[in-house]
């Protein structure tokens, strides 16, 4: 059956048709997808899938890790930077190996569409010494996740899977297998200590691992992911990893002038596959949407062999995805002429929705912080880090999910004081509630606003982990219930909430601030 | 070193679907990517999601083609209608547009940014393209009742340049598109493709 379909959705009905027992995840774009359409299938429904979000990508992670060790197929999807967050249990599963198939999904953001970073997640398997997927196309992802499953359970490693942005976000028809498979039952590890990592053990583990990593390149699951094509042009080879290919044959499609081409998507791969090109052409460029990964290596640290083309020299940017016409120019193939925008086009930034209760608490919050002077807001990441933008330029950083309340804590124990953080409900269950202990327990002189919108808005209004329960986990965490106050956001009430910001900001104490306001478009939604 | 060798296709389009994220760019690009498939052709569709989603610039790309599709995203000067739900917003892909390529683009803009040019300046760079059809797709969408529906307004104007696809088979599309929001918003949105898609066939007849 075709049908159309998200590199991203197709992946998670490959994962159905793959027998996957547990499907995990914590929203970031541009990933989410995944397990929305896990939630939203039928099948998947029908098969009584295990499929919820979780609080955070680490959470994710080790739920799936539990999933796996139970001896059934587990998937967990994430955006680049959410495996760092998960980066502990990751690092660690590689070494303890799996039990049932592990893939863990990451979808990189080069250009940074809408993330903090533009880190390509191919370290993180090679950091990790695990097998590494990149696909170039939707089919091609639905195929590999088939194959990444057994190839998980077969050398018992977890797998991941890296997407960009542009493969994620593209829909193609997709051919769905029509052998599908069970899921599988119970089954314990057969070696009861093969999850307990204690220093002896883990040793003994990581040898495994090292070994592992080095048979799997041989392996017909991986390998058959890349492929050689001989060209006529001789002088020049390329070597293209995922989507990079693509660009590639849209430039060069023809027979006739035709180069020998490598392409790369999977990871590690045996060294005759690169001998081979390099022993064809004079020269490689080498085409990679992300970091210059494979470049770097091919290069070594003396790059004082054969000649390299690619992002370390210039002849692609050294940064920023790539698209078809970055590549024709990599390549000395001369685009088309095009005319260039109108002047009369002026640049349209995203913006708060019309009646966003972020716009409420923003103007409260400017108006409660205008006696103190400006760079003393730390914001975090969501639909309010919007408030950077004029007219409101409330505030002064947003680095990493649930850095607003650790770092005010962190600039008032400089002697910043006050210091104030506005966060999220979705980001503070996912990394804010432990900054907040800190707070609390060192009676930190800050104010923590919590923008509650009970949704999670910026990836377009997943369930938001904890609500209608903020108000406990705050009392729970230690804040005073005389400096736990809650807001309502509206433009009615502007005075009365000025008001409780100047106390609360006021307070040489932790005080939390719910800022408690139904997310307009998740409101649009329902009434429909 | 390369020449570019790549073949004519026969049978392409290279279309761009721009607007303001909550415009209903994406409702668009998936009824003619439905009727597309329907048609036996292959695609590839790219999108925005994410942050931009909120009031921002949002564009798609959607390729149809009989032949393969390798890139997702249309090399710049080789698209060949970019259909715009704003008309500031059809501006910002002219670098994409091929030299007889067409835009077809509501006249309405979309005023949530400050110093929004003066939409004559808007339209007289607009009429500066040789092929283009422009539309009041608001007066068409509350004419026939119905003021969502004018990105589907503006998808009729564009009916009759799609070529690959034909105008039953988005009717199709459409009826599929919106089955589960029930009859009547159905035949509102047929409606007002029709109504689109007349208005763009009287524009075509005018200019002969």
């Amino acid at each position: 059956m075709n049908k159309l379909l998200l590199c991203n959705e197709a992946v998670a009905q490959a994962a159905i048709d793959a027998g996957v027992s547990g499907m995990y995840a914590y929203p970031g774009t541009p990933s989410t997808e995944i397990m929305e359409y896990f939630i939203s299938s039928e099948e998947a429904a029908k098969k009584n899938i295990h499929r919820q979000w979780s609080s955070n990508e680490k959470t994710a992670v080790e739920a799936a890790i539990g999933m796996s060790y139970a001896g059934k197929r587990a998937m967990v999807a994430m955006k680049h930077v959410g495996l760092n967050v998960a980066a502990d249990a990751f690092m660690n599963v590689a070494v303890t190996g799996v039990n049932g198939g592990l893939i863990v999904v990451v979808a990189d953001d080069p250009s940074m569409h809408s993330s903090q970073n533009e880190q390509d997640s191919r370290f993180y398997a090679r950091f990790a010494n695990i097998p590494c997927y990149e696909p170039s196309n939707q089919q091609e992802a639905y195929d590999m996740v088939f194959d990444a499953f057994e190839l998980s359970e077969k050398y018992r490693l977890p797998v991941l899977m890296r997407l960009v942005t542009r493969l994620a976000h593209s829909r193609a028809p997709i051919k769905f297998k029509t052998d599908k498979n069970h899921q599988k039952n119970i089954t314990l590890p057969d070696d009861p200590m093969q999850y307990i990592l204690l220093p002896a053990n883990a040793r003994k583990r990581n040898k495994i691992l090292i070994e592992n990593y080095e048979m799997v390149r041989f392996d017909n699951r991986l390998s058959k992911f890349n492929s050689f094509e001989d060209g006529k042009e001789r002088r020049m080879g390329v070597i293209a990893t995922g989507v990079a290919y693509n660009y590639l044959k849209e430039n060069i499609s023809s027979s006739e002038n035709s180069c020998p081409i490598l392409k790369i998507s999977a990871y590690p791969f045996p060294k005759d596959i690169v001998l081979g090109i390099f022993s064809r052409c004079e020269e490689v460029i080498v085409l990679e949407d992300g970091y210059p990964f494979l470049e770097e290596s091919l290069r070594g640290l003396l790059d004082n062999g054969r000649k390299i083309y690619g992002r370390m020299d210039g002849t692609v940017p050294r940064d920023g995805e790539l698209n078809p016409n970055i590549v024709a120019r990599a390549l000395g193939i001369s685009s088309n002429n095009y005319t260039p925008v109108p002047s009369v086009v002026k640049p349209r930034p995203p913006q708060f929705c019309k009646g966003c209760s972020h716009i409420d608490m923003y103007l409260a919050l400017n108006e409660a912080m205008r006696q103190y002077g400006n760079g003393r807001v730390f914001a975090d990441i969501g639909c309010y880090t919007l408030g950077a933008l004029p007219p409101y330029k409330s505030i002064s950083s947003t680095v990493d999910m649930g850095a607003s309340i650790t770092m005010a804590i962190g600039a008032a124990d400089a002697g910043l004081v006050p210091s104030v953080a506005v966060i999220g409900d979705s980001t503070f269950t996912h990394s804010g509630m432990t900054g907040l202990l800190d707070a609390v327990i060192k009676k930190s002189p800050i104010t923590v606003i919590i923008s509650d919108n009970s949704t999670t808005a910026m990836t377009g209004g997943q369930k938001s982990q904890a609500t209608g329960m903020l108000d406990k986990i705050c009392l729970g965490l230690g804040v005073e219930p005389e400096h736990m106050r809650v807001i309502a956001p509206l433009p009615k009430h502007h005075e009365e909430n000025v008001g409780i910001l100047r106390e609360e900001i006021a307070y040489n104490g932790v005080s939390v601030i719910i800022s408690r306001r139904e997310c307009i478009q998740t409101a649009k939604r329902k009434r429909r | 070193m390369y020449s570019n060798g790549k073949k004519k296709k026969e049978m392409k389009k290279d279309i761009i679907l721009s607007g303001v994220g909550g415009q209903g760019i994406l409702t668009i690009t998936s009824v003619i990517g439905l009727a597309a498939m329907k048609s036996g052709l292959r695609l590839k569709q790219s999108e925005v999601h994410g942050m931009s989603q909120r009031g921002g610039d949002v564009q798609s790309h959607l390729r149809i083609s009989d032949g393969t599709i390798f890139s997702d995203l249309i090399p710049m000067g080789e698209c060949d209608i970019i259909i715009s739900v704003e008309p500031m917003e059809a501006l910002r892909y002219i670098p994409w547009l091929s030299k007889n390529g067409w835009v077809i683009t509501n006249a309405v803009p979309f005023e949530n940014i400050s110093g929004y040019p003066p939409i004559s300046d808007i339209i007289s760079e607009l009429e500066k393209i040789d092929n283009h059809i422009i539309i009041d797709a608001g007066e068409v969408a509350s004419r026939i009742n119905s003021p969502l529906s004018g990105n589907i307004v503006v998808l009729g104007a564009a009916s009759p340049y799609l070529e690959v696809v034909s105008s039953s088979s988005l009717e199709d599309a459409i009826r599929l598109f919106f089955s589960t929001k029930g009859e009547d918003i159905v035949e509102k949105n047929i409606l007002a493709f029709n109504e689109g898609k007349r208005i763009s066939e009287a524009i075509i007849r005018s200019k002969k």
